[in-house]
């Protein structure tokens, strides 16, 4: 497992060597304090709390980690620096979680850098600071849920823009999950079981009551695995298709 | 040590590599030579644990690629076609980051590092990012990247492809120094190479191996090997010598090339012809420019062989 510190801390480091890490935390921001004034009205609520920042943050992530995602093995499979570092002594699965992690890690990032705005709040009033907490971790969960999903569909393409697409498309599956638009698809055919199952992996379900400041053990246990599902998908696509 | 047994890849109708077996012991250089597509890449990484076989086995020391990849990987240095690099890094960054991954620590990792940025002569480009690099400058980062942990097995392929005569002969001299103590497998399609750096070459075709030798009994089995050459300094002697030549006994057949006056004489098999001609060339009253005996062509064998 020290290979999984090694390879992630290269990733990490390779996002800062190009203007792609700089360009993405700007467009973030800028976003997300465009969401949460004009679209949230942070301000006209009148109330001293986040929800209004936290309650975008699926949309924001929806098409923004997708091109964090995008890059993680397409490129690799590309340049054919994938031949490389899999003839190194790595086993795939330090491999996939490296690189996993360094884009969790900077995404976490520049989630992080948006604590002007838990300033500000604690400026103008007396937030429930623990509620804040609670939805920054909540949002992180589900950026590492958008990842995973994203490295998955990286593995199966050399191509980073069908990537990003796949990765838009299957998130917005999973943000949906719980809504009409997503489940009259099964509607007509699926068991009920089937179509509750299918609910019950909504992005949006299981973000909502982390984003009040609420912990529900199931909710952080359900990004874990749907986390580690796709990364173990991750390696199996590679295992099947890294040499294509 | 190198083993394959009856090594075979399949991709849906094609086979890539087809029942593959062979032996490479220390000291050997291999050249694994064979038309583009031949299967020679699929065979190095299928060694490298890069693909996995459809069939058969292969082994690094004793350790089966399969079931023991990471003791296999550890005792081999790969060189990916093309070299490819992670761009972005930097040289020394990139030569720190293999050294880690070949955990490489302390007084050792400072060791192979300052050892491979010295052999290479990496020294003055340490702090360029990879991308910015000339292509020879890449191969030689790809190199020092296969030979960091000193393994004793290095599997290069194609080390000089698309690399200037002047890189080629450097690449070349790396090679042959490190011959001594270690297992070499190159694979190339350049036939000078084999005579260069090789004590022992394959020739693949259609993912099947047609010949395994020492470079100079490939040359032998040429219908050059043994053959006489000669310029003549008057194209006008040509036919008339052409006919003298192709009268002696221990001829087969003679080549004519007018376009520098040369001559060449092809022995029936297993002849001695060169006293012959010669004497004749007195004789008869040849001026000549030059004379001399071909020990056969390589180029001519492969052609043959995998035609």
């Amino acid at each position: 497992m020290r290979n999984v510190g090694i390879i992630m801390r290269r990733e990490l480091a390779s996002y800062f060597a190009t203007p792609l890490a700089y360009v993405f935390i700007v467009i973030f921001l800028f976003l997300a304090n465009v969401f949460t004034f004009y679209l949230g009205h942070l301000y006209e609520s009148g109330q001293a709390d986040l929800y209004p920042f936290f309650t975008f943050h699926p949309w924001l992530y929806l098409f923004l980690i997708p091109a964090i995602s995008m890059k993680l093995w397409s490129e690799e499979r590309k340049s054919g620096s994938i031949e490389l570092l899999m003839t190194q002594p790595v086993e795939l699965s330090e491999a996939v979680l490296g690189k996993f992690l360094a884009a969790w890690i900077f995404t976490a990032l520049a989630v992080a850098l948006t604590f002007p705005l838990w300033i500000t709040v604690n400026y103008l009033g007396h937030p429930d600071n623990g509620a804040i907490l609670t939805a920054y971790l909540g949002s992180i969960m589900l950026a590492g849920g958008f990842l995973a999903i994203g490295s998955c569909m990286s593995a199966l393409t050399r191509n980073q823009v069908v990537a990003f697409i796949l990765a838009v498309v299957a998130c917005f599956m999973f943000l949906l999950a719980g809504f009409p638009l997503v489940l009259d698809v099964f509607r007509s055919w699926a068991p009920q079981p089937l179509i509750d199952a299918v609910a019950s992996l909504s992005f949006l379900t299981h973000f909502e009551s982390i984003q009040k400041g609420v912990i529900d053990l199931r909710d952080l246990l359900y990004f874990a695995m749907l986390i580690a599902f796709f990364l173990l998908a991750t390696a199996i696509a590679l295992e099947l298709r890294k040499a294509d | 040590m190198i083993k394959t047994e009856q090594l075979t890849k399949r991709y849906d109708s094609l086979t890539a590599v087809d029942d593959v077996s062979f032996h490479v012991g220390p000291g050997e250089v291999l050249g694994f030579l064979g038309p583009n597509g031949a299967g020679k890449t699929t065979t190095m990484r299928m060694l490298a644990g890069f693909v996995t076989p459809t069939s058969g086995r292969a082994s690094i020391c004793g350790h089966d690629v399969e079931s023991e990849p990471l003791k296999a990987k550890a005792a081999l240095g790969y060189l990916p076609e093309g070299a490819p690099l992670y761009g972005e890094m930097t040289v020394r960054r990139f030569l720190e980051f293999i050294a880690d991954l070949r955990s490489l620590t302390g007084a050792r990792r400072s060791q192979r590092l300052g050892h491979v940025i010295e052999h290479l002569q990496l020294g003055g480009v340490l702090d360029q990012t990879i991308e910015t690099l000339s292509k020879g400058f890449r191969r030689r980062v790809g190199l020092a990247q296969a030979i960091m942990h000193d393994p004793p097995v290095l599997i290069l392929d194609e080390p000089t492809d698309g690399l200037d005569p002047n890189q080629k002969h450097e690449v070349r001299t790396l090679i042959n120094d490190m011959a001594r103590d270690k297992i070499i497998v190159i694979s190339t399609h350049i036939l000078e190479e084999v005579d260069a750096v090789c004590t022992r070459a394959i020739i693949i075709s259609r993912g099947r191996i047609v010949a395994d030798d020492t470079p100079t009994g490939l040359a032998a089995r040429s219908r050059y090997h043994n053959a006489v050459s000669m310029q003549l300094e008057q194209p006008a002697q040509l036919a008339e010598a052409r006919a003298a030549v192709a009268a002696l006994a221990a001829v087969a057949e003679v080549e004519v090339s007018e376009r520098d006056a040369r001559l060449t004489a092809l022995p029936r098999a297993g002849a001695t012809i060169l006293p012959a001609v010669s004497e004749l060339a007195v004789r008869a009253g040849l001026k000549l420019k030059e004379l001399h005996l071909e020990s056969g062509r390589l180029d001519e064998v492969f052609r043959t062989i995998t035609a």
